[in-house]
């Protein structure tokens, strides 16, 4: 049934783009599931360069495109959902689109699939595409209208990791204590990434931390080091258990407004690593994609090279040039992401007031539950603000969230999206810079919109 | 006296937060951030009081006492210490003082709440009520809540998966409009004793109820204070808007749900 539905599929998704319906990135992966339910296992299990799949609360995207364009600068052609469509219907979508009208994905023994997956769909997907690494970046509370408890997922993952072969490499965050734990829980061979530069960790103290005992005794964790939330170099009370010494670790990190420095050290050697990134949250992306990119037998100078020349996915720190002002577009997610978008933000402006436009959406991709908000350390922006308009779905919850804050000096609600990046744009002087805080849908609807006034492709297209 | 509330920076209350680092897990410092501005705006000093597993509590040191939720995980570490903390907390809920517990806060202020898997956490008994978990594979309560309380609504967000019924005689805090509240089936949602109340709802619930806010901190001053004690009005006109704009999510989403079924 590969053929019929890999047709199907690509018919699927030209009709659907035909039609602006979007990316067409849902309806060939649902037509291609409909038509051969184990779509993804028959077209990802011929690939002879290996499968990643990247998994985590957040640095997904970000990580697997560092990943995907390190292995393309290597010569190896890859399959990547590029789009962000991380349930098995986008799965199902990227590998039919790879295929050939044969059914076949051209010169499939040496081509790799480094496949962003979603944190719920990872037993699903690991069953399917029987990946070759997988790469765990963290684990926060996120959506908890859609996955109920952090515990849950916790519990999904184990599960996965559990009957993955020896052959098989997992590449896990040294520093998040969730994440490092499922080394005990696998017999596949265990890479971890971490930070082992403490000059990085944050003055203040976050709220919430979302691991706070060990998975194996039940004890509380102690940090020597705490980068943000609960991610540091963190200790078990109990049983002794630690933050293992990370096999890629980042031994020195030079920051700047808009990028830094990152040096890594890995088991073939130290690497410099030039990000146009700024925010040690992008630090742990890139330590996770050359972790990842060292088991696919990447050299240290084509990884250093694909990194230095790294343009950020879509509204993750990409920045448009729309009448004459500067639009930084920050993807917000989840109050860790949040946190660390935030003090970057402050950071990078080093004192100067910030021009803000934050919309909050309530879509199911967004998180129905907006009550999230509250974790976030807005906090940090009082007496920093040149101007704030809340724009989106739930506009009024997050005016008030900035105003509780004590932002409300200059503060506009503004329901409608469009209006709201009007008035922003007119109300940030020319030549300035305006930072947009979008939630998911929001940030598409956002970037469609200052892309087309700004002339450039729309998501899906990139 | 009349004019007794003129001299309002006098006031001060004291609020018993418990267990902030365990139980917070819908934004529930929100609730705190509420009324610590709340008071600010009117001159009125509030001390927060953190106070976790093993802390001596004294609860004639407070004028509120606030819960927040947390997942099944901390629940369960926090129970048993609760319970040695629960005839004060009774004690002091019984002298009038205002309480506050939201989701798995308010499950532990009922007189049990039975998991999934047949374990029991025994809760400290304010409300009369005990709660059910049908365990794995049984749906949550999720989605917005608009909710009929004293003349107007409450609005929030819920996400639980226990089901919680009264006793019979039980005084419920509000009436479900939209959502399931207590148990998806009695219409109920949340529980009042005294001057206590138990709810499902975050959001966070105070930001978007200011009303209710300051219902609590004006049962606290007047404890306190007397009765001759009134609150400066605040403009709440964002407030309301929020307010509107989940009542309108709850709505939408009960239509959907209707149409489902």
């Amino acid at each position: 049934m590969t053929l019929p539905a890999v047709l199907a599929s690509k018919a699927a998704g030209l009709a659907s783009r035909r039609l602006g319906r979007g990316g067409g990135t849902a309806l060939p992966g649902l037509v291609a599931e409909r038509l051969a339910p184990d779509i993804v296992a028959r077209l990802a299990r011929t690939l002879g360069g290996g499968a990643v799949i990247v998994t985590g609360t957040n640095g997904k995207t970000t990580t697997a495109r560092m990943l995907t364009d390190i292995l393309r600068a290597g010569g190896t052609p890859v399959i990547h959902n590029r789009s962000g469509s991380n349930l098995m219907r986008g799965l199902a979508a990227t590998v039919t689109a790879a295929a050939a009208l044969n059914g076949r994905i051209p010169n499939a023994e040496r081509t790799a699939a480094v496949l962003e997956v979603d944190e719920a769909t990872i037993p699903a997907a690991v069953t399917a595409v029987r990946p070759q690494s997988i790469i765990f970046t963290n684990l926060f509370r996120d959506q908890l209208d859609r996955y109920g408890e952090v515990d849950s997922i916790t519990a999904l993952w184990r599960r996965a990791v559990a009957v993955l072969p020896p052959s098989a490499t997992v590449i896990l965050n040294a520093d998040d204590p969730s994440v490092a734990a499922l080394r005990h829980e696998t017999r596949a061979r265990v890479l971890t990434f971490g930070v082992d530069d403490v000059g990085a960790a944050a003055g203040e103290e976050e709220h919430p931390a979302d691991a706070r005992w060990c998975a194996r005794c039940g004890a509380e964790f102690e940090y020597s080091a705490r980068f943000f939330w609960h991610v540091g170099h963190w200790r078990c009370r109990g049983c002794g258990d630690q933050r293992p010494q990370p096999d890629v670790a980042a031994t020195g990190i030079e920051a700047w407004a808009d990028g830094q420095r990152v040096h890594v050290a890995t088991p073939a050697g130290a690497l410099r690593v030039r990000l146009p990134l700024a925010g040690l949250y992008n630090a742990y992306n890139a330590l996770a994609a050359v972790a990842a990119a060292g088991v696919l037998d990447a050299t240290p100078e084509q990884t250093e090279r694909a990194l230095r020349g790294f343009t950020a996915a879509f509204g993750r720190q990409e920045t448009l040039r729309v009448r004459g002002r500067d639009v930084r577009i920050l993807l917000c997610k989840n109050p860790a992401g949040v946190n660390q978008v935030l003090r970057t933000l402050a950071a990078g402006e080093s004192g100067r007031p910030v021009h803000l436009l934050m919309i909050l959406n309530d879509g199911i991709a967004d998180g129905r539950d907006v009550s999230w908000i509250w974790d976030v350390d807005y906090e940090v922006l009082h007496g920093r603000t040149a101007l704030v308009v809340a724009s989106g779905t739930r506009a009024a919850d997050m005016a008030l969230r900035l105003k509780y804050a004590g932002l409300s000096e200059r503060l506009m609600v503004e329901d409608g999206i469009q209006a709201a990046a009007g008035r922003a744009l007119s109300q940030t002087p020319a030549g300035g810079r305006l930072y947009v805080l979008p939630t998911y849908t929001a940030m598409l609807a956002v970037r469609d919109h200052l892309a087309a006034l700004a002339g450039r492709r729309r998501f899906w297209e990139q | 006296m009349s004019n007794h509330d003129t001299t309002p920076a006098s006031y001060s209350l004291r609020l018993a937060h418990l267990y902030p680092d365990l139980m917070n897990l819908y934004g529930d410092r929100g609730n705190i951030i509420t009324l610590r501005q709340r008071c600010a705006a009117r001159g009125i000093t509030l001390t927060v009081v953190e106070i976790g597993i093993g802390d001596p509590f004294d609860t004639r040191c407070f004028d509120l006492i606030f819960m927040g939720g947390g997942q099944d995980r901390e629940q369960q570490r926090i129970a048993q210490d609760l319970q040695a903390k629960g005839p004060a907390i009774r004690a002091a809920v019984a002298d009038g003082t205002p309480a506050l517990a939201v989701c798995g806060g308010y499950q532990l202020f009922c007189r049990s709440y039975q998991l999934g898997r047949g374990e029991e956490l025994p809760g400290i008994g304010i409300f009369p009520a005990r709660t059910l978990h049908g365990g794995e594979g049984t749906p949550r309560c999720i989605g917005n809540v608009e909710a009929e309380w004293d003349g107007g609504t409450l609005v929030g967000f819920e996400n639980h998966g226990g089901r919680t019924y009264l006793d019979a005689g039980a005084t419920p805090l509000a009436r479900v409009r939209s959502g399931y509240g207590n148990n998806g089936d009695d219409g109920t949602e949340g529980a009042v004793t005294a001057n206590a109340f138990g709810t499902y709802l975050h959001g966070s619930l105070l930001p978007k109820n200011p009303r209710f806010a300051d219902h609590l901190l004006l049962l606290a001053l007047r404890r306190k204070y007397g009765d001759a004690v009134t609150l400066t009005p605040l403009d709440d006109s964002l407030e309301q808007r929020a307010h509107a704009s989940a009542a309108a999510a709850a709505r939408r989403e009960n239509a959907r749900r209707r149409r489902g079924a």
